[in-house]
């Protein structure tokens, strides 16, 4: 199964790769979604600029005030980083829940953000985290919450022209914790989320100051759910007041049926995954 | 790039897949073409030591990478460990998806010497069989990573082992 022709640019330097891209063009780093897209010939790009050999794109790095995941960075990589393990421990989960071994091995978490596959799994972990998608171009770079950039199903706040440069998450202070989980296409962990929650979670004293839940699989994007949260802070993070704010999960979300689930029992998975992440990131902070 | 120590150079069209550059121009053809969509897995080679997907990926992406392919495993005419791992626990039926699994296998013990079974099946999670139901191929694997280590491998389960 061949993609259409294509011509394929291989730059060495930003400035190379934006020189590069059009209309017509499509920026190639790991290629695990957009590959099997031009196989299939649902995609058709005349040009694929493959930014591989772009040397410092490949790094997790704590930036002083955040941490940087660099646009080649694999998701091999974010799921067993230190960094990553300690600042953002529902993205790792995320990250070594993505796919198989081999598509952890060459597709990106940045790529996995810019697709917004509606059953990715760590865009919903980078939006609990309160992620920033850092974009370049020529004429300079911009920076959007996570949540702004997953614009709607397959869409991210990207043109051809620009380039998913890094995604930036906040730094773990005290009394943060956060966990992601899911159940997957193929049952447990594997495959695609049919429906998959991260949980960002601060308490203090007792009880939960602020929260960030993010939910994905179920609707038409990974989104945030604010009704979740809302219905978290302030209570003492007990069962009763996770259950009852897990309630919430689909809040503002257009449950959509697919091969995998009717909209009632994909429903009833928000809510389950909502509390099961929501009480993982609780139980994080208390251990 | 190198494939199983040897350099080789071709010019190809930027579409190439590196599974078909390697079957088609190279002539190694245990690398097999499964689902062609990136889930069975058939298509494992390694690329720089790490299992990937070979028609997932295109030949050009791998230009100046050391690729591995199960051709390149076996060492003068020796089987490797989990190639005879297959073969005593009969870790294969029709073979098709063997080639994967093999290199899977050979990825996921590089980084674990002492798999439990849960770890081998997680490990082997990109590499579909629809013949065994892996039941054997964990046996295989087990086998390996106890000839590995050095030490006798655990009778399988037909001879009374676990």
């Amino acid at each position: 199964m061949y993609p259409r022709q294509f011509d394929y640019v291989a730059p060495t330097s930003l400035d190379e790769a934006y020189g590069a891209l059009g209309d017509d063009s499509k920026v190639l780093a790991g290629g695990m979604s957009l590959i099997p897209l031009m196989k299939m010939r649902l995609l058709s790009p005349g040009t694929l600029v493959d930014i591989g050999r772009i040397p410092g794109l490949d790094a997790i790095e704590d930036k002083g005030d955040h941490i940087s995941i660099g646009a080649l960075v694999r998701h091999s990589t974010t799921a067993g980083h230190p960094l990553i393990a300690q600042h953002a421990p529902a993205l790792a989960q995320a990250a070594g829940m993505t796919g198989d071994v081999q598509v952890r091995n060459r597709g990106t978490t940045c790529g996995s953000l810019a697709h917004v596959d509606v059953a990715a799994d760590q865009p919903a972990a980078v939006l609990a985290h309160g992620g920033v998608a850092v974009v370049g171009s020529a004429s300079g770079t911009r920076e959007v919450m996570a949540d702004a950039f997953c614009m709607d199903t397959l869409t991210a706040d990207l043109s051809p022209n620009e380039i998913l440069l890094e995604i930036r998450l906040p730094k773990a202070g005290p009394g943060e914790g956060s966990a992601y989980d899911k159940l997957g296409r193929r049952g447990g962990h594997s495959d695609y989320a049919v429906a998959g929650v991260a949980a960002w979670v601060k308490m203090d004293a007792g009880s939960i100051t602020d929260a960030r839940v993010a939910i994905t699989g179920v609707g038409t994007k990974p989104s945030l759910l604010p009704e979740v949260s809302q219905a978290l802070i302030g209570t003492d993070g007990s069962e009763s007041a996770v259950a009852s704010a897990a309630e919430h999960a689909v809040d503002g979300v257009t449950v959509l049926e697919d091969l995998y689930g009717s909209v009632e029992y994909k429903t009833h998975l928000a809510k389950v995954y909502a509390k099961r992440a929501i009480q993982k990131a609780i139980g994080s902070i208390r251990a | 790039m190198t494939v199983n120590g040897q350099p080789v150079s071709a010019e190809v069209e930027p579409r190439t897949l590196l599974v078909h550059f390697l079957r088609e121009d190279l002539r190694l053809t245990g690398t097999h073409v499964g689902c062609e969509t990136g889930y069975c897995g058939a298509c494992t080679v390694h690329v720089d030591g790490e299992p990937v997907k070979s028609c997932t990926m295109f030949a050009v992406q791998a230009d100046g990478a050391n690729v591995t392919t199960i051709e390149g495993i076996a060492s003068n005419g020796d089987l490797h460990p989990v190639q005879e791992g297959f073969w005593e626990r009969h870790g294969l039926q029709c073979g098709y998806c063997t080639p994967g699994m093999i290199m899977s296998s050979v990825a996921l013990l590089s980084k674990n010497d002492r798999p439990s079974e849960e770890e081998i099946r997680h490990g082997i999670e990109g590499n579909l069989c629809r013949c065994t139901g892996y039941h054997n191929i964990v046996q295989a694997v087990q086998f390996a990573a106890a000839r590995m280590r050095g030490e006798e491998p655990p009778a399988a389960d037909w001879e009374g082992g676990e």
